[in-house]
């Protein structure tokens, strides 16, 4: 297969979109968690109950068309675990759903901006993955996916405690708002050691890009809400975007003043990376991550014009190890990757060229 | 040997600690030490899984009062729906289902009052189909408050008003309940 066929395939909206303020925030995301009132929690439901509530959404799914295009149901025990890794890769399923539920499956729509997980921690886990800095948009989005189904199946709902979730920690709202954030500038200045304990007073959690425990791979970052009851979900969101906001403008100004003090540097920095991403034979992951990362900042500085802005969302997926077994058809030793990772990531930039030269 | 805390129950666990190059020692009885866990848990070190840290948080509480011994073993809470037992609750840090928070509610609150900073009541999304009773119902509340408010105020004819539209929303209540059932 040709590369720009596979990538054209591989990649969702979210990566490829521009969404607003995408210079800075890669992507929004908000999670429901749901459960059915008649079953017991996956913590220990049986097949039986498990079937039952793949059949009910799936009954819910096939009856009405919701706004979003058709669903596509994906049964964990149907498919290879390469391609249960390329949906983690691309945040579409969670590890947990990939690696213990076996009556697991996840309802996904065409361009794969929702996904529905079915028997994960709790039932049924409703998210919205928007390009951009769309919080507000993402959470519409949920809210309309979620009345859809509450029209037909009983939610477990208490007056008092809200959403019943497996996990306490859910309890209430059910609500995860998310965003993932490019945040070289603020890394350089060393400004980030300060602002991640900020933000962890104010009840968001800061992480790297695969989530609880992950470094933070190519500055990129991951902020969310911890609390999910005694607020509602427009006051979380709201108190989440409005400290977003705030490290976007932080995030500007760093780089204001990186372009003011050490330009050279910079732009040397910048075009080395570009250098070892052109050229390498063999590439691991954490240094892609991080040329990748200058390679975009000097994109969104201006250093470099003729290559595109997704390329940073679309690198940092393709070439996960998931991603480059799937494309070279086969497991690959991890040696075989850094080789691998390498190719594509010159094929990828030389696409780049062509398309500059060509049109 | 009698416990150092209690001065009572003979002392059964002895712990030896050194910091800073002393040695301190302690005596306590089964019931003092299990007190003072919590203290001990919070020294433990940074070897903490999420769940483990989730389950230490839970165990912070006792389960129910501890007042007649005799009987503690039979009054073990358990659900009636899916058998899940609060101190299994308290290990795994999952309910086993809907039913469980019911089971465990008294226990409940404070814990998620402190995972959730303070917080003890959803204040969110109410689901629109099965929630029918509960949307009035929070309106009714609401709207109680606000009767309070303009009496204080003095403000009586628009006070008169809302009490009006409070029973109105009673009727429908009543009326939807009985509907339902």
């Amino acid at each position: 297969m040709s590369l720009e066929k596979f990538i054209n395939q591989a990649v969702s909206s979210w990566m490829s979109d521009d969404g607003p303020d995408s210079d800075i925030v890669l992507s929004s995301r908000i999670r429901f968690a749901r459960n059915l009132d008649e079953y017991n929690f996956p913590t220990l439901f049986t097949n039986g109950e498990a079937e039952a509530v793949i059949g009910t959404i799936m009954e819910r799914a096939q009856k009405t068309a919701l706004g979003f295009g058709k669903l596509e149901l994906v049964k964990m025990d149907g498919i290879p675990p390469l391609q249960k890794r390329v949906l983690v890769e691309k945040h579409l399923i969670s590890p947990h759903l990939a690696e213990n539920a076996l009556h697991g499956a996840v309802l996904l729509s065409k361009n794969e901006e929702i996904s529905i997980m079915i028997n994960e921690e709790d039932h049924i886990r409703i998210q919205c993955l928007f390009p951009g800095f769309q919080l507000s948009e993402a959470l519409e989005a949920a809210n309309k996916i979620d009345d859809w189904l509450e029209e037909d199946v009983n939610y477990a709902f208490d007056d008092k405690f809200g959403y019943l979730t497996s996990c306490p920690t859910n309890t209430g709202t059910g609500i995860r708002a998310s965003v993932m954030m490019h945040l070289p500038g603020l890394v350089l200045t060393q400004q980030m050691n300060r602002i991640v304990p900020a933000i962890n007073q104010l009840g968001l959690v800061v992480r790297g890009i695969y989530g609880e425990g992950s470094e933070a791979l190519g500055n990129i970052f991951q902020i969310s809400n911890q609390i999910t009851l005694g607020k509602s979900e427009e006051d979380i969101v709201e108190d989440l975007k409005s400290v977003v906001s705030q490290i976007i403008s932080q995030e500007r100004s760093a780089r204001e003043a990186l372009a003011k003090t050490s330009n050279i540097q910079l732009e040397d920095r910048v075009f080395r990376s570009y250098g070892t991403l052109a050229n390498s034979r063999i590439i691991e992951t954490k240094e892609a991550a991080r040329c990748l990362s200058d390679l975009r900042l000097g994109i969104d500085m201006g250093f470099i014009e003729n290559i595109s802005k997704s390329i940073l969302n679309e690198l940092m997926i393709l070439t996960q190890p998931g991603f480059l077994q799937q494309y070279a058809g086969g497991p690959l030793r991890p040696n075989e990757r850094d080789i691998r990772r390498a190719a594509l990531i010159r094929e990828r930039l030389k696409m780049e060229t062509k398309e500059e030269s060509g049109g | 040997m009698i416990c150092q805390e209690c001065n009572q129950r003979p002392a059964t666990l002895h712990f030896t600690n050194f910091s800073n190059g002393e040695k301190t020692e302690m005596h306590l009885c089964e019931k003092c030490a299990q007190e003072k866990g919590e203290m001990f848990m919070m020294n433990n070190g940074p070897a903490f899984s999420i769940n483990s840290l989730l389950a230490g948080l839970l165990n912070m509480e006792p389960a129910f009062p501890q007042k007649n011994e005799a009987f503690q073993t039979e009054q073990v809470l358990q659900c009636p729906q899916c058998s899940m037992t609060f101190p299994q609750f308290v290990k795994v840090g999952r309910f086993g289902c809907a039913t469980c928070y019911d089971a465990f509610r008294e226990q409940l609150a404070p814990i998620v009052r402190r995972l959730h900073s303070g917080n003890s009541v959803h204040n969110g999304k109410i689901p629109k189909r099965i929630g029918g009773g509960l949307h009035l119902r929070k309106q009714i509340d609401d709207l109680k408050q606000t009767l309070k408010d303009l009496i204080s105020q003095e403000e009586f004819e628009k006070a008169a008003e809302t009490r009006d539209h409070i029973r109105e929303l009673e009727r429908k209540l009543s009326a939807g309940q009985e509907g339902g059932e």
